[in-house]
């Protein structure tokens, strides 16, 4: 089909890149006050990076400590701080920041819209972050512990035994959640407004639809985190009793709310995921999406089932048999949706011509290891079998096989597989194999172990163990350390690639991509589409996009 | 779905406010959690806070007000997009109300019920406060020493009907503002959306009057126990909104005098009725779930 214009005129000659005063203060405010998508993209990738490192490190302090059985390293009090600040910066600081930042680069382009839809609002939600984790970090420095009752921060754990630190941790998930709230509003008015002329939303590319998705999920919950750490604070201040019993309230109701929030949240974790693999597998295939209206479709029943599920973090926690069951059922039934975009995913690559390079190569692990994180989920939502589980390794071992392969490495990938467009040069693929081989290598040493703790009775969260538990703890370690610091190849090769070392990168990059920002010259121009491309579906194909090169000078 | 646009989208400069919004929560957030803890700083980190926060607002307020003035805003797809970002803005504040809603259904429904020996709660009735009799109102809580319940609440049919009625007609006059601005009849909108300024304020002075009474005589307090924590969270949220909104009325109402709005263009306007049909819509919420039934 020949592809034609919408608009003849040419805005090119405004799409100059940033402003950028000369000297250090044009570079910060040129970073501070820029309402470039691009820009935050960045920034928001960059923030994600650094709390990786750290809450990394956090992680292999804990393994450290858990080498050995007995108090051998760290106090108990700042290892329960450890594990605490590990999860809370992983989740808030790692997982949402960089699919915010993924967003930021790709929805705009794959859309063929010049920026997001309200890009102050846009800088607004980023620049809250810096300040909702000085917040966060300040707690190390204030006396009595900083938050030292795990990521979930149940009462009465946080409320009447909290240390005066809670309440900086409270203040910073009400930045955090405002950010992304605003984040939220931004992306779903991109997507339902910002489209190409002819694209219609069953038209656009899975990554978009996932992040729709998210975005509605996002905005559903992070007011019930708010509302609920407020209530938090009224009880530790002002003699409210909303979580304590003695006044008519409930600390179960804690749970209640928190995973009202926790478990929606879980898949504001991992659809973006999703999106990106539904991205990536395509393109190193060669062949289109199978099945992709059924991919929406299951992205949505699982976004929905996800709200309904809540209680199966809670069987042991004194909850009605009746409900018990009842959130046991509706917990299994998420296995369809997932199950039918696993499916799709491998009918994606069957029969394709399918080559290797890391984006794909981390896309596959994901999607075998992300599956076995799934089993483990089955077997925790079965009421009796968890009943044994919870508050065990398994739990641990099951959470990090969906985060770690399923919401990082495919994290991971999208940085491979869009930074040659970003940048306009190709990373270092020896040096990518060697991080993906690596890395899978050293996740499945540090995490496996963690079923055969937990199956044999390792309580989570605890410094100190059994002797009989020594020699899977010590092989973990050991993994986690290769793990953690496999990572370095990857900022090593980030940074080369961003400082222009590697050989330029084509407009397409990957033989097999479609889509609009495969359009755009590498790297792209500082707006993407000022004069928006249109959208050509071919006969029945979904994937078939306008590849004209218009948007060339 | 899609909109053709004529002229390109409006890409706004770079711009400092949101940085000054950030930094002025940051300052009255933990400004606020070390006033809490004694550290004296903290009153004045929190003071900074607010006046940062109130000097992005006008900023920022101010900026987009003379965009639109100056023509840049005027572009169907950019409007669109505000429209977008307000309503998805309303329904995560929906989200926000739903948390205490949810939490005083939970209360009424299970948790006192469970203190009181129904259903799991046998146990814990018999072991801890065998004699706590589940009643709502929760006129006296599980264990009084901690947390001294209220002697009476407040009477459905007098104060909370008539804000009731208040905010209805509110909503009413705010429609006929809105059709004032429509018709070109410029002093229809103006007594209008004074009219409606004013119904917020007899509300917010009712409420504060009303929250006199509840500390005064009748020992309806926001640590009185389950009753208290759920009567004071629901009302004073939404009484936070409804001055938010006034406030937000008034802007309008100053913009209305200058001459702003037109009838094709009058985003700022619909906003701010929608935020107002949303304070309204959850008032009544709460007076049939916290004050009625």
């Amino acid at each position: 089909m020949t592809p034609t214009r919408v608009s003849k005129h040419h805005d090119d000659d405004h799409d100059h890149g940033a402003h950028q005063e000369p000297g250090f203060l044009g570079f910060v405010k040129r970073w501070v006050f820029t309402t470039n998508h691009k820009d935050i993209g960045t920034l928001y990738l960059t923030i994600a990076m650094v709390n990786f490192l750290l809450a990394g490190a956090m992680a292999l302090l804990i393994r450290s400590e858990l080498f050995l059985p007995g108090h051998r390293l760290i106090a108990p009090d700042f290892f329960n701080t450890m594990t605490t600040m590990h999860g809370l910066i992983m989740v808030f600081g790692v997982v949402m920041p960089v699919f915010v930042g993924l967003a930021n680069w790709q929805i705009p382009m794959m859309l063929g819209a010049p920026d997001m839809a309200l890009p102050r609002l846009n800088n607004w939600s980023f620049w809250l972050l810096p300040f909702a984790f000085t917040i966060l970090l300040s707690t190390f420095f204030i006396s009595g512990s900083a938050p030292n009752y795990g990521w979930t921060f149940y009462a009465p754990l946080s409320t009447k035994y909290g240390p005066p630190s809670t309440d900086f941790m409270i203040f910073a998930i009400h930045i955090m959640g405002m950010s992304s709230i605003l984040g939220s509003i931004n992306i779903i008015a991109t997507i339902l407004n910002m489209r190409a002329p002819g694209m219609k939303l069953m038209q656009m590319p899975m990554f978009v639809w996932t992040w729709l998705i998210t975005a509605f999920l996002l905005l559903a919950i992070m007011p019930v985190l708010a509302g609920t750490v407020t209530m938090m604070l009224t009880d530790r201040h002002f003699g409210t009793s909303f979580f304590d019993a003695a006044g008519g309230g409930d600390p179960i109701l804690f749970q209640h709310l928190f995973w009202f929030f926790g478990h929606p949240e879980v898949y504001v974790l991992i659809l973006p995921a999703f999106g990106v693999i539904s991205e990536i597998l395509p393109t190193f295939s060669r062949k289109k999406l199978f099945g992709y209206h059924f991919m929406v479709y299951a992205t949505a029943a699982i976004a929905f089932l996800s709200y309904i599920v809540w209680v199966h973090h809670m069987f042991t926690a004194g909850v009605p048999i009746q409900a018990a069951l009842i959130f046991m059922y509706s917990t299994m039934l998420i296995a369809v949706p997932t199950g039918i975009k696993i499916f799709n995913w491998v009918a994606t690559i069957f029969k394709g011509s399918i080559t290797f390079e890391t984006p794909m190569l981390f896309a596959i692990a994901f999607l075998f290891m992300f599956t076995l994180g799934g089993f483990s989920g089955l077997m925790l939502a079965i009421v009796p079998a968890d009943y044994q589980y919870q508050d065990t390794y398994f739990v641990v071992a099951h959470f990090h096989y969906v985060l770690v392969p399923g919401a990082i490495f495919s994290a991971i990938a999208a940085v491979y597989y869009w930074i040659p467009k970003w940048t306009g040069h190709m990373y270092n693929e020896t040096l990518g194999k060697l991080h993906f081989w690596l890395s899978t290598i050293s996740l499945n040493i540090t995490f496996f172990p963690m079923h055969f703790l937990g199956l044999a009775g390792m309580p989570r969260r605890i410094p100190d163990y059994a002797l009989q538990f020594t020699d899977f703890n010590q092989i973990a370690t050991v993994g986690a350390f290769i793990f953690g610091f496999s990572h370095l190849i990857f900022l090593y090769n980030i940074i080369q690639t961003v400082r222009g070392k590697g050989k330029k990168a084509t407009k397409r990059v990957w033989e097999g991509a479609h889509g609009f920002e495969w359009t755009l010259p590498s790297p792209p121009p500082y707006h993407s589409f000022l004069t928006p491309p249109v959208f050509v579906e071919e006969a029945s194909s979904h994937e078939a996009w306008d590849v004209s090169d218009h948007h060339e000078k | 779905m899609t909109s053709h646009t004529k002229g390109s989208y409006y890409l706004p400069p770079p711009s400092k406010w949101p940085l000054v919004g950030s930094a002025g929560i940051f300052c009255l957030l933990f400004g606020l959690a070390n006033w809490l803890h004694g550290n004296h700083f903290g009153t004045v980190l929190f003071g900074i806070g607010a006046m940062l926060i109130i000097y992005m607002i006008f900023g920022w307020f101010g900026t987009v007000i003379r965009e639109n003035e100056a023509g840049l805003l005027n572009n169907e797809q950019v409007e669109k997009s505000y429209r977008w970002g307000m309503i998805w803005f309303i329904f995560s504040e929906v989200m926000f109300f739903s948390t205490f809603f949810g939490t005083l259904f939970y209360i009424r429904v299970y948790s006192v019920p469970w203190l009181g020996g129904e259903g799991i709660g046998d146990l814990t009735h018999v072991l801890l406060w065998p004699n706590f009799v589940a009643k709502w109102p929760l006129l006296a809580t599980p264990n009084p020493n901690e947390f001294t319940a209220p002697h009476s609440v407040m009477n459905t049919w007098g104060v909370p009907a008539l804000n009731t009625l208040i905010l209805l007609t509110s909503g009413v006059t705010i429609t006929i503002a809105h059709w004032g601005l429509l018709k070109k009849k410029r002093t229809q909108l103006a007594i209008a959306q004074l009219a409606t300024i004013l119904l917020g304020i007899s509300f917010l002075i009712m409420q504060g009057v009303e929250y006199g009474e509840a500390y005064m005589e009748k020992g309806l307090r926001l640590d009185a126990g389950a009753y208290g924590n759920t009567f004071f969270m629901l009302t004073g949220f939404h009484g936070l909104h409804v001055t938010l909104g006034t406030i937000m009325l008034i802007v309008i109402f100053g913009r209305i005098l200058k001459g702003h709005f037109t009838p094709a263009h009058h985003f700022a306007f619909e906003a701010v009725a929608w935020y107002w049909h949303f304070v309204d819509v959850v008032w009544l919420f709460l007076f049939i779930f916290v004050y009625w039934i």
